[in-house]
């Protein structure tokens, strides 16, 4: 089973090529699309299934399939295209063909009356065949395949609806943050073929201690740089603008790519380069405190959003910000821990939200109304006409927000605690420590004031709405239910010991992260009295935040966006967002496009190579032609003036040695 | 055996046979002094048949009959210039202009 890995992502990848000819002939073949989009993602996940097992019962050895000879450039150079079953690579696989089977199947519901259906799920197919290109490539070079292939899916989807500026926009700002980011891996990708000669993930781990000296200056830059690829990719300081923004993208493309998959892809990066990152100290702590910051600043923007998916967009940087905080203490499976336990409640959060969304949209469509069917403002005591969406969202709520006995507890508890253990030696990580632990009250702030706007209280939207709101059909909330079941017992794959577990995630990820161990120094959990201190501690933090987000929302009515006044002070900067947009727009996207603008265009290619270049070509060359013509003035004479001249030369030159 | 002289001659007619189609306007005159030219060329056959044989002399007689087949090519031409254009100035005829 595990030599036909690549089974996985053949499947999707001829998904998305079946559904890309339907695209273009029948798109309205809305039957078939379903079945072949749906279909390639439930074989690939049944392959994952087979290929768990197998590793299940293995002894923790990679196995490596080595598909073709890609690039065999010399003896020392030759990438393959080689993928790479591991434990790590399993986890992912799974997560990654399980949620987006989910998410592909709660997409035939939602995306039903959508034109652009079948194009939808080829690049939603496309997408997965990318992502699990991303996670099982063996070596740098094959995993920065998928890491450019899910940037251009995750492009096309967030302007899947391009008939709208925005959205297009939107589009592109994630390809241009994505690409920064990009320039990081190569950068790295050169610079360890430089220092150590190899690329793939085995060789790096066993020749890069050898040859990088530790916490020397090629490591932490190398390592920095990877690290500028995550935090484009997974959205953190300074990158994460493009985030919110894709939240332009259908609902379910949020859960899939910008919640539960791609956005990951940078912790599960750092993980699989685990050994470069533990040679650099410096940039271990970098991480660490860059995803402590995004977490605490994100988690402070989502507290004023009204945009019930930009609510979700931050808390999913917050959130990969804890992922970072985990890594960056070398604390890799609790970073993988949380991006598992994450993709199952955040996913669930967004197709609850899809839900939600789908709902108010149709409410408005039957009542012939137009508004926001995003703004929270507008919603309100939806738990009646969508109990199942309703209950299903109080369990994400509670698991994100950190309530045991529910997956997110556990997984966010092992965060904290890991940063608070390498904070004993370290301030930075205890500042982390004390960034994550305020981050994680906002969480629970956020998410309950979200629950309390969205489903208490009465309905905001107007009377003629609230007859025609209903639950989502079958189909949609079907994936919901499995995710909310997932959300409720993913803390099991890793229990720490005073819930009877013995961290099992941990120790089957062994095999991978052990050969960071040499570098870092043992994270030794706390126990004891320690250990329930931290815990009590964060159940206490999460309750208190929850209670507080309910009560701050409820006391008085919502207002409606008309009747909001301007917010003033503190508000008003969370509610821009820090600014930080305008503040990009002035400082790096002003100067880029006056230079392109003056400089390169109307500099360089309008003057320089348009009328210089070619209309100086041209010019010279009808010059030299009006030259000539002057000579053809029609006068006999001057013709043959100028044929005795001629011949009189010509003479000249075949006598020419005569005296 | 006026060699020196006679070529000197012929040199001199030549010359003026040049000049005159270069410098006259008058299509007839330009056509004379292409005639000029023409016998300027003959006597220097003739003078040069002294020393190199009859070859010289036997050319010449090819060189009148050209001349007068051309003599009667080119008076026609003008002819119809002339026809066409009221004028054998060749300062007007311009057409060939690029």
């Amino acid at each position: 089973m595990t030599s036909l890995v690549w089974l996985t992502i053949l499947f999707p990848l001829l998904g998305a090529v079946i559904n890309g000819a339907i695209a273009i002939r029948r798109p309205e073949a809305k039957g078939l699309v379903s079945l072949v989009g749906v279909g390639a993602l439930l074989g690939s996940f049944a392959v994952a299934i087979g290929i768990f097992l197998e590793v299940l019962a293995g002894d923790g050895t990679a196995t490596r399939v080595l598909l073709w000879q890609w690039m065999p450039v010399t003896e020392r150079l030759s990438i393959d295209l080689t993928l790479q079953v591991d434990r790590l690579s399993t986890v992912m696989l799974l997560v990654i063909t399980g949620v987006g089977s989910l998410i592909h199947l709660f997409s035939v519901g939602y995306m039903k009356s959508d034109p652009g259906y079948a194009r939808y799920f080829a690049y939603l197919n496309l997408f997965v065949a990318f992502m699990l290109v991303l996670v099982l490539g063996a070596s740098l070079p094959v995993s920065f395949i998928g890491w450019e292939g899910v940037g251009l899916c995750s492009y096309l989807l967030i302007g899947f609806w391009y008939e709208v500026d925005a959205n297009s926009d939107a589009g592109k700002k994630a390809f241009l943050a994505n690409r920064i980011g990009d320039f990081g891996v190569l950068m790295a990708m050169f610079l360890l073929w430089w220092h150590v000669g190899t690329l793939d993930y085995d060789g790096l781990a066993r020749q890069a201690p050898e040859v990088l000296a530790y916490a020397g200056a090629p490591v932490t830059l190398i390592a920095l740089l990877l690290f500028l690829g995550c935090t484009g990719k997974s959205a953190q300081i300074p990158l994460f603008t493009w985030l919110p923004d894709a939240m332009a993208g259908p609902t379910p493309v949020s859960a899939l790519i910008h919640a539960a998959t791609m956005v990951t892809a940078g912790v599960f990066l750092v993980v699989r380069t685990g050994v470069i990152f533990s040679l650099a100290p410096v940039a271990m702590e970098v991480v660490a405190i860059t995803g402590a910051l995004t977490a605490f600043f994100a988690a402070t923007i989502a507290l004023r959003q009204n945009d019930i998916k930009k609510v979700l967009a931050y808390s999913t940087v917050s959130q990969l910000g804890y992922m970072f905080l985990a890594v960056g203490t070398g604390a890799w499976a609790a970073g993988i821990f949380h991006l598992v336990t994450h993709a199952f409640f955040k996913a669930l959060l967004f197709l609850g939200s899809g839900s939600v969304i789908h709902a108010m949209h149709h409410a408005q469509h039957a009542a012939h109304a137009h508004g926001d069917a995003q703004d929270m403002r507008l919603m309100g005591g939806l738990r009646r006409a969508m109990p199942w969406t309703f209950v299903l969202m109080g369990i994400a709520t509670l698991a994100i927000a950190g309530v045991p006995p529910l997956a997110g507890f556990w997984s966010k508890d092992e965060i904290l605690a890991a940063a608070f253990v390498r904070g004993g030696g370290n301030t930075i990580y205890l500042v982390a420590w004390g960034l994550g632990l305020l981050a994680a009250l906002m969480t629970a702030f956020y998410m309950a004031r979200l629950m309390a706007m969205t489903f208490f209280g009465r309905f905001r939207g107007g009377d003629t709405l609230e007859p025609h709101l209903h639950e989502a059909p079958a189909v949609m909330t079907g994936p919901l239910v499995v995710l909310g079941l997932l959300s409720i017992v993913g803390g099991v794959l890793n229990l720490p010991g005073f819930a009877g577990g013995s961290h099992y995630l941990a120790h089957w990820l062994e095999p991978v992260t052990d050969a960071t161990l040499p570098y870092l120094d043992r994270l030794e959990m706390p126990h004891g009295m320690t250990e329930l201190l931290l815990v009590g501690g964060a159940i206490t933090i999460a309750l208190v935040g929850l209670a507080l987000g309910m009560w701050t929302t409820l006391r008085r009515p919502v207002l409606t966006p008309a009747a909001t006044p301007a917010a003033t002070g503190l508000a008003r900067v969370l509610e821009g967002k820090y600014f930080i947009d305008e503040l990009y727009q002035k400082v790096f996207v002003g100067p880029t496009v006056w230079f392109s603008r003056r400089v390169l265009w109307q500099g360089i290619d309008q003057f320089l190579v348009d009328r210089m270049g070619v209309g100086g070509t041209a010019r010279v060359a009808k010059g030299l032609g009006w030259l000539g013509s002057r000579l053809q003035n029609g006068h006999v004479a001057l013709y043959l003036t100028l044929f005795v001249a001629g011949v009189v030369l010509l003479m000249r030159a075949v006598i020419g040695g005569a005296p | 055996m006026l060699l020196g002289p006679s070529l000197a001659l012929s040199a001199v007619l030549f010359t003026l046979g040049v000049l005159g189609v270069l410098v006259r306007r008058n299509a007839i005159v330009v056509f004379m002094c292409v005639e000029l030219m023409l016998n300027a060329v003959n006597l220097s056959f003739v003078a040069l048949a002294q020393v190199h044989g009859l070859g010289g002399q036997v050319m010449v007689i090819f060189v009148m009959t050209v001349a007068a087949a051309e003599a009667a090519v080119g008076l026609a031409i003008i002819l119809a210039i002339f026809r066409h254009a009221q004028s054998v100035d060749l300062r007007q005829l311009t057409l060939l202009k690029g």
